[in-house]
């Protein structure tokens, strides 16, 4: 969220989790994969499908904001037009459908080449701009992308389109047995993670992350900052597609709704929430916000009047996001 | 006499009315030590942001090892071997010093685009980046965060990382700026070490280290290039004793 | 088509130009000024339109409804000024966009909860209600003329005290160089409330406007702040001559795009086929003008030097 949080976060010298080091030295983190991980067996007794559909929501979400997670928490690019590669990757599954391709490895392609090819020409033109004007221009590049969603009649238009059903892999419905799906999905979200620590950790991502730390001093050794702000870009837009991929067939539907700049805000929201700049914070931010909306929608069904309030709370008193409140009470 | 290293062309910058580099002519000579020296205000720091590239000139051409430059970004500057340090320090303060520089070394050696691998263990890039750390005896404190380092001791980050580069010509703002008696000491030394070594555009406030250090000096005063020569001829030369020296003593 | 249906489209597109002017104008001012992005200012707008809707209704007049919904307006601002956005001047964007986020998220059910969810209507004064022929077969709504005209005064008036007053000067010299205002001894703060609350009545004042040919709605002011978004990005942040120059240009493709792409298209498509990709195509068209003008302008056609 802010300088004073990611000098503290780097300051520990932590900034980078290494694949291995990460699983060896983040025991919470294991916990909470193992958590994922065991929670179908467990609500299996209680038959409860709505524990595990909030899970799902929480894992898909958290792919997306991790995503985010990559450019912004590592290379202080405040997109506010995320949620457009959200409806790419689900776009990609209806459109793909509604023509009868119901493969899921087609589908799966579609989106993610989609998303790819317009981050790539978005960040191409976005990143040519710096500070606020980044912010509104991908801003705008998402609702561009929601209007020709709405407008688009043979599609769902404003309503969206109810899919018949999920992808198909080799022809068959294995996707709609719940448990193969939940466990696909927590699949995608450890790939997703260890993708990221990785990239983080290497040459790639150090390049980022002093891109981020002082621009002009990357330039003073060499390194256009340009290059890899795009193909960072590109990853986070792509991963993020997978996401959308996994929502739409999550929900059996697709909407202009999912790609709304609100969207586009929570997803930012959930990755302050869990604290920027540390990946495995993005799941903890997405499920923070998944359970918060959860919650506060069965107190009221103006929940955003309280959701609202919090948010500018947490900005003006709690920085550093859920983690960074629990770190700070470890140290006392 | 050898091909200049760098060559400023009649190199003209002006903020709206105040021309703060006036029709600059220099050169700087392969393994030269060239100071160039001015009062506040003298435009010595907007000279070298346009020579790095931070700054465009308006008008005027910068030439490196013959091929016009003047247009480059400066990160294509610092790959054809043109390297600066900052008079405001500029480190990346969340990075470990031994990173600093070798995010320097990996500018250099192969491609950056590599995804996989975690570069923080690379001994092909931290071996070199230790090396420089030395160069600059700052090895035992090569694992802190750059930003708990003392002033001087980033001065002397800046420089590893300037070196790490590998430049044929390396631009230093104002190193002595801002150093206490026996930090400015160690610096003049280290920049003792360096002379000869590589070819260096110095700009610099402090007279005294300056005349002691320099082959060649210039003075700049508004914008203007009154002299240039050996420390001593510019030092008896009368415009620069009016312009700048009287004006010290 | 035909010209008089050009015509029309036009002035249509000069209207909802001056509205988004009158909403990009305080935008570009607040964040020039104080370097602040707002993403609550279409909020602003909104409470503007609900307000008229509120007054006008309770007194039974357009123009008593528009007296009191301007104060209101400004003081609403100027509330949400001293409560959140002043604490929010010296921190990054992101902490901004984070916090006016939280706002749009409460005002947006805040009105839902004291307005209800139903759209609102509020009649029109009836001096500016029916049209007026322009010219032979030219019928046009006195209202929405009363709109642009009452836009182009308000930009009027806006031009001349920015450049006319000391407070304009301080603003001018504040989107050059902030640091070098407060240098001078001013209250920068006092400036601030200033130009923010003259940012949220303008705002107010193009919801009042409008109040009476939209629906007053939850949530109307985000889809009009992303536009004035765009409006403020091509005409460069801080410069008011290029707001409202951006401001009708947007208005103006938008307006015309949407009715004329279906027929540009019809010449090298099938009808059906045309008139699907012109729908599809014609919300696209203000976004493609600005990642063309950015791309060659990355700080937009008017940039203020900072």
């Amino acid at each position: 969220m802010s300088g004073a949080l990611l000098r503290e976060e780097i300051g520990t010298g932590d900034a980078a989790p290494r694949p291995a080091a990460a699983l060896r030295r983040h025991v919470p983190l294991m916990l909470l994969f193992l958590t994922l991980a065991l929670a179908p067996l467990v609500a299996r007794f209680g038959g409860e499908s709505y524990v595990l559909s909030l899970l799902l929501r929480v894992m898909i979400f958290g792919i997306a904001a991790m995503s985010l997670d990559l450019i912004l928490g590592y290379g202080a690019l405040i997109s506010f037009g995320h949620a457009a590669f959200l409806g790419l990757g689900a776009y990609g599954v209806g459109i793909l459908m509604s023509h009868g391709f119901d493969g899921a490895f087609l589908q799966l392609a579609a989106a993610l080449t989609a998303s790819a090819l317009f981050a790539l020409v978005t960040g191409a033109i976005s990143l040519r701009t710096k500070g606020v004007y980044f912010i509104m221009i991908t801003l705008a590049f998402g609702q561009m992308l929601y209007f020709l969603a709405t407008s688009l009649a043979a599609y769902g238009g404003d309503d969206g389109m109810t899919l018949p059903r999920k992808s198909l892999v080799f022809g068959t419905r294995i996707l709609e047995q719940p448990f193969v799906f939940y466990y696909l999905v927590l699949a995608c979200l450890l790939g997703t993670y260890l993708l990221c620590c990785a990239i983080v950790a290497s040459r790639f991502g150090r390049v980022l992350r002093g891109t981020r730390e002082n621009p002009v001093r990357m330039q003073a050794i060499g390194f256009g900052p340009f290059a890899y702000q795009l193909t960072a870009y590109v990853i986070a837009g792509t991963l993020c597609g997978l996401s959308g991929f996994l929502l739409a067939n999550q929900t059996e539907f697709v909407s202009p709704a999912f790609m709304t700049w609100q969207r586009s805000g929570e997803l930012i929201v959930m990755v302050i929430l869990g604290g920027m700049g540390t990946l495995h914070g993005a799941i903890v931010g997405a499920a923070a916000f998944v359970l918060l909306e959860e919650g506060l929608s069965r107190i009221t069904e103006l929940w955003k009047m309280i959701f609202g309030p919090m948010l500018v709370l947490v900005v003006l008193f709690a920085r550093g996001g859920i983690l960074g409140f629990f770190r700070r009470g470890g140290r006392g | 006499m050898a091909e200049a290293l760098l060559r400023l062309d009649r190199l003209r910058k002006a903020y709206g009315a105040l021309v703060v580099t006036d029709d600059v002519n220099l050169e700087v000579l392969p393994g030269e030590l060239h100071a160039v020296i001015g009062p506040n205000g003298a435009g010595k720091t907007t000279l070298i942001h346009q020579i790095s590239g931070l700054a465009a000139p308006d008008a005027g051409r910068i030439l490196f090892e013959g091929e016009d430059i003047t247009r480059l970004a400066m990160h294509e500057r610092v790959r054809r071997g043109l390297a600066r340090s900052f008079q405001i320090t500029s480190i990346l303060p969340g990075f470990s010093a031994l990173e600093n520089v070798a995010l320097a070394v990996q500018a250099r050696s192969g491609s950056s685009f590599r995804f996989f691998g975690d570069a923080s263990e690379e001994p092909t890039l931290n071996e070199p980046a230790m090396k420089f750390l030395d160069t600059v005896s700052l090895a035992p404190r090569a694992h802190l965060p750059a930003g708990l380092l003392s002033h001087g001791e980033k001065r002397q980050l800046e420089l590893a990382i300037a070196l790490a580069t590998e430049p044929k010509l390396l631009l230093l703002d104002e190193p002595l700026a801002g150093t206490g008696h026996e930090e400015s000491v160690r610096v003049v030394a280290m920049l003792r070490g360096l002379k000869g070594r590589y070819s260096l555009m110095l700009i610099e406030h402090d007279m005294d280290a300056v005349f002691a250090l320099a082959d060649r000096v210039s003075v700049l005063v508004y914008g203007r290039v009154i002299a240039t020569g050996r420390a001593e001829e510019v030092r008896a030369n009368a415009e620069v004793r009016s312009a700048y020296l009287g004006e010290e003593a | 088509m035909s010209t008089t249906l050009l015509l029309v489209q036009t002035l249509n597109g000069l209207q909802f130009g001056i509205i988004l002017f009158l909403i990009a104008a305080g935008l570009t001012l607040v964040f020039g000024v104080m370097d602040f992005i707002n993403l609550a200012h279409g909020v602003q707008y909104m409470v503007g339109a609900y307000f008229a809707a509120m007054f006008s209704a309770y007194t039974g007049s357009f123009v008593a409804g528009l007296a009191l919904a301007l104060p209101a307006a400004l003081a609403f601002g100027l509330l949400l000024e001293v409560l959140v956005f002043r604490h929010l001047y010296d921190r990054d964007h992101l902490d901004q966009v984070l916090a006016t986020f939280g706002v749009i998220l409460f005002l947006n059910q805040g009105v839902k909860a004291v307005w209800g969810a139903a759209p609102l209507f509020v009649p029109m004064p009836s001096a500016l209600s029916g049209s007026i022929e322009l010219m032979s077969g030219l019928l046009y709504p006195v209202y929405r003329l009363a709109i642009i005209a009452a836009g182009l005064g308000v930009g009027l008036l806006l031009y001349a005290l920015v450049h006319h007053t000391r407070a304009g000067m301080l603003v001018r010299a504040g989107a050059t160089n902030a640091p070098m205002v407060s240098a001078l001894g001013v209250d920068i703060r006092r400036l601030f409330m200033i130009v923010f609350g003259f940012g949220a009545m303008l705002a107010g004042f193009a919801g009042v406007m409008v109040a009476p040919i939209l629906s007053v709605e939850p949530g109307m002011g985000d889809n009009i702040l992303i536009l004035a978004f765009v409006v403020i990005v091509i005409g460069g942040i801080g410069s008011i001559r290029g707001a409202f120059l951006a401001a009708l240009l947007i208005g103006l493709v938008d307006t015309l795009g949407r009715s004329l792409m279906p027929n540009i298209l019809r010449l090298a498509l099938d009808p059906s086929m045309a008139s699907q990709t012109g729908r599809a195509v014609a919300p696209m068209l203000i976004y493609i003008l600005m990642a063309a003008v950015l791309f060659f302008r990355p700080t937009g056609l008017f940039p203020v030097k900072r």
